[in-house]
């Protein structure tokens, strides 16, 4: 199915989708990127209502479950001009899933559908692919090295991660360095990772060995949920090395930093 | 051996592979050399080339499946004139009562037989030696696997779960090999006792790669040239061809044979690619007397039909077994039926029915690493996601995730409610601790869970509205 045309959303109002995981675990990173869009001038709102893009019931083949939370996105969504998500995956579902949802007899909740498939960006595509902005015109207060790990939804849905890069490699005192099988899952997979626990770890354990081989000090990507997975992998392999969302690394650029 | 159905119990049989380092080794480096030499012989020229020849793969496929009936009949006109002899099989017991009765009629007793997925399919080895006929696999690593009672695990590496040093040690054990640990001498002398064979045989069972239906042709990409041998020594050859091996035009087999060896060996161009045109003509020296095509279709015309059709377009290659990192774990066996990885996770469902592979759809991450190998471009991720589906409108998703999802879906609805799950979530992991209960146990047995934040962004977001500078830039004193 072609997605629906896509147009600048340069000078436009974004609402922001958080994501239920940025809401409940790591709302510093919602801050992060509200700090980084106001930064670039775009003027941010968070419609309050906003719940879950309703990809763990999508995703089990819970459809009617995923339908009736993408409604709930559509009404809290209903006036937005531009989305704006820190996630590839939540934006994947959106941009690619929504218009499967639903059917042209659905009326009003397909072309819901299509449209919020047209008008939401993942966060870092925004600034580079949408706004056109790869320098962001900060550095970090002292050096570090990082290597970005490519989300998978993000990587192979939308075709991002070169945007993460730019964003990274105009940051001062960033320097970027490489990841082993850096485009390969971690293990997540959303409820596969408890569905098939013993597989998820297999698949982390790969990644924790790539990371600490990793000459990075930082792994940056643009999913809180694949973080959750590898950070969780980390620390109890007693690993050092930590992941952090993209907006997170960017707003440590900011004048004062991001408390 | 004949691949015995247990794709139900694909967790367990995952563990079992997951605790063998050996198969840990093999399988993790051969599929990630197979993933990194397809990368390279796809895009040896540009990324723009090799989606190029993806494209032009992924159509000529497309456009033969859409007139399959009527290519099938074109197919087989043009085989008949051809020479060969045509028959149809609709399962496996018809394909296998065919193969039994040419070979009785033949007076065959040693059987040749080169790689084919299909005939894992059939079980058409145990059909001949219940005949009482010798089969002899002459793919090496088909013959390494004979030899060791076992199934393939991957689609063109049958043996790829097995180490070197595995290997030697069937054939010291089966053979009575000297022993040694030079694979080129492991190679010679499986050469060796394979020749015999070849000599003797009366009969070569190949597959297809392609069925090629404007000439009566069947296409065949080797190796190790024991196709060829199988195909042209013995008095008799059988090729057991799948219906949706259909190709249009002789151009199209050369567009798929551009993307099939890079996809699957990473090579330009298989040591061997074969049109094979039936028996020998009268003034020809080399060649069967008798050459058949059995086409089969079991099961496959009734995916035809269905929304997964275009799971019909594989060729074969294994680049998705190498992409996948399910499959890097596990291996093929785990999946519990022939086809592992996730084009197995697609097919079995689909040959074997729903119920008889619950975990199959769900063996993956959903990363999209086998669509975006996959030469002819299939979209298998969304095909697991359609299976879930499936499994939960018939009825065969565990009432437990039903109840849950419902609950969740309510939960999400509202935002009233969304923001009390968060808060007894707050609550229960303060109560629970860093080891949770239940499902989300199998979480927190491998890996640590963060705390949930004391307030969730929307409270940070209210503290923090009023403050809210929507001019750019200066930002100070945040939250």
């Amino acid at each position: 199915m072609a997605l629906p045309a896509r147009e600048s959303p340069k000078g436009k109002r974004v609402s922001l989708f958080v994501t239920c995981i940025v809401d409940m675990i790591y709302p510093g990173t919602g801050l992060s990127v509200v700090d980084i869009l106001e930064h670039v001038g775009v003027q941010v709102d968070f419609p309050p209502d906003q719940t879950c893009c309703a990809q763990p019931a999508f995703n089990s083949g819970y459809r009617e479950e995923a339908r009736r939370v993408a409604k709930h996105f559509f009404k809290v969504f209903s006036d937005a001009e531009v989305i704006v998500t820190p996630s590839g995956s939540c934006a994947a579902m959106v941009r690619h899933e929504y218009p499967h949802l639903f059917a042209p007899e659905d009326g009003a909740a397909y072309d819901a559908a299509r449209r919020m498939a047209a008008i939401t960006w993942e966060f870092s595509e925004f600034l580079v692919d949408g706004l056109g902005i790869a320098d962001l015109d900060l550095s970090l207060p002292a050096k570090q090295s990082f290597a970005l790990h490519d989300a998978c939804h993000g990587l192979r849905g939308l075709g991002l991660g070169a945007a993460s890069r730019d964003l990274i490699a105009h940051l001062g005192k960033a320097e970027l360095r490489e990841l082993n099988e850096c485009e390969v899952c971690c293990g997540f997979g959303g409820l596969f990772s408890i569905k098939m626990p013993e597989l998820s770890n297999a698949m982390l354990r790969n990644k924790v060995n790539n990371i600490n081989a990793s000459e990075a000090e930082t792994i940056v990507t643009g999913d809180v949920s694949c973080l959750t997975q590898m950070n969780g992998g980390l620390s109890r392999a007693k690993s050092p090395k930590r992941v952090l969302h993209l907006a997170d690394v960017l707003a440590q650029g900011l004048p004062g930093g991001r408390s | 051996m004949t691949v015995e159905l247990q794709s139900n119990d694909f967790i367990a049989l995952a563990d079992i592979a997951l605790a063998n380092p050996d198969l840990q080794h093999a399988v993790g480096s051969g599929t990630r050399g197979g993933y990194a030499r397809r990368a390279e012989a796809m895009f040896a020229h540009s990324s723009e080339h090799g989606e190029f020849m993806r494209g032009q793969a992924a159509e000529a496929k497309r456009r033969a499946l859409r007139r399959l009936p009527e290519l099938l009949e074109t197919a087989e006109a043009n085989l008949l004139a051809n020479g060969w002899r045509v028959e149809w099989a609709e399962d496996a017991a018809q394909a296998n009562q065919l193969v039994q009765t040419i070979a009785a009629r033949h007076g065959v007793r040693t059987v040749t037989k080169s790689k084919s997925m299909l005939s894992e399919e059939l079980g058409v080895n145990h059909a001949l030696e219940a005949a009482g006929l010798r089969v002899v696999e002459t793919d090496l690593g088909e013959y390494i696997i004979q030899l060791n009672d076992e199934t393939p695990s991957h689609i063109v590496a049958p043996v790829m779960h097995k180490t070197k040093d595995e290997i030697r040690d069937i054939f010291i054990r089966e053979l009575g090999m000297t022993p040694t640990d030079d694979a080129e001498a492991m190679v010679a002398f499986a050469r060796k006792m394979l020749r015999e064979d070849f000599l003797s045989a009366d009969m070569g069972v190949s597959g297809a790669n392609f069925l090629i239906a404007k000439t009566g042709s069947i296409g065949l990409v080797m190796n190790e040239g024991n196709g060829r041998m199988c195909t042209s020594l013995p008095r008799v050859h059988i090729a057991l061809v799948g219906i949706e091996k259909i190709v249009e035009t002789v151009e199209d087999y050369a567009t798929l044979t551009q993307v099939l060896p890079r996809s699957s060996t990473g090579q330009s161009l298989t040591v061997y690619t074969n049109i094979l045109n039936g028996p020998a003509r009268s003034d020809e020296d080399d060649g069967p007397e008798f050459a058949y095509v059995i086409l089969v279709d079991n099961g496959r015309s009734e995916i035809y039909g269905t929304k997964y059709a275009d799971a019909l377009a594989c060729i074969r290659c294994g680049a998705c077994q190498n992409a996948c990192p399910v499959y890097r774990s596990t291996g093929g066996h785990a999946y519990g039926w022939v086809y592992g990885g996730p084009i197995g996770a697609v097919l079995t469902p689909l040959f074997v029915g729903l119920e008889n592979a619950l975990p199959l759809p769900h063996a993956s991450s959903l990363c999209g690493s086998c669509k975006q190998v996959c030469p002819v471009d299939i979209d298998l991720p969304r095909m697991l996601l359609d299976l879930r589906w499936d499994q939960v409108r018939t009825g065969e998703s565990k009432a437990g995730w039903d109840a849950a999802m419902k609950m969740w879906a309510i939960g999400m609805t509202s935002p009233t409610r969304y923001a009390l799950g968060g808060k007894a979530a707050r609550v229960g992991q303060a109560v629970m601790g860093d080891y949770m209960p239940g499902l989300l146990g199998n979480w927190t047995q491998h890996r640590d869970f963060p705390d949930f934040a004391p307030k969730p962004f929307r409270q940070l977001w209210k503290e923090r509205a009023p403050t809210l500078n929507p001019s750019p830039i200066k930002r100070e004193g945040l939250a």
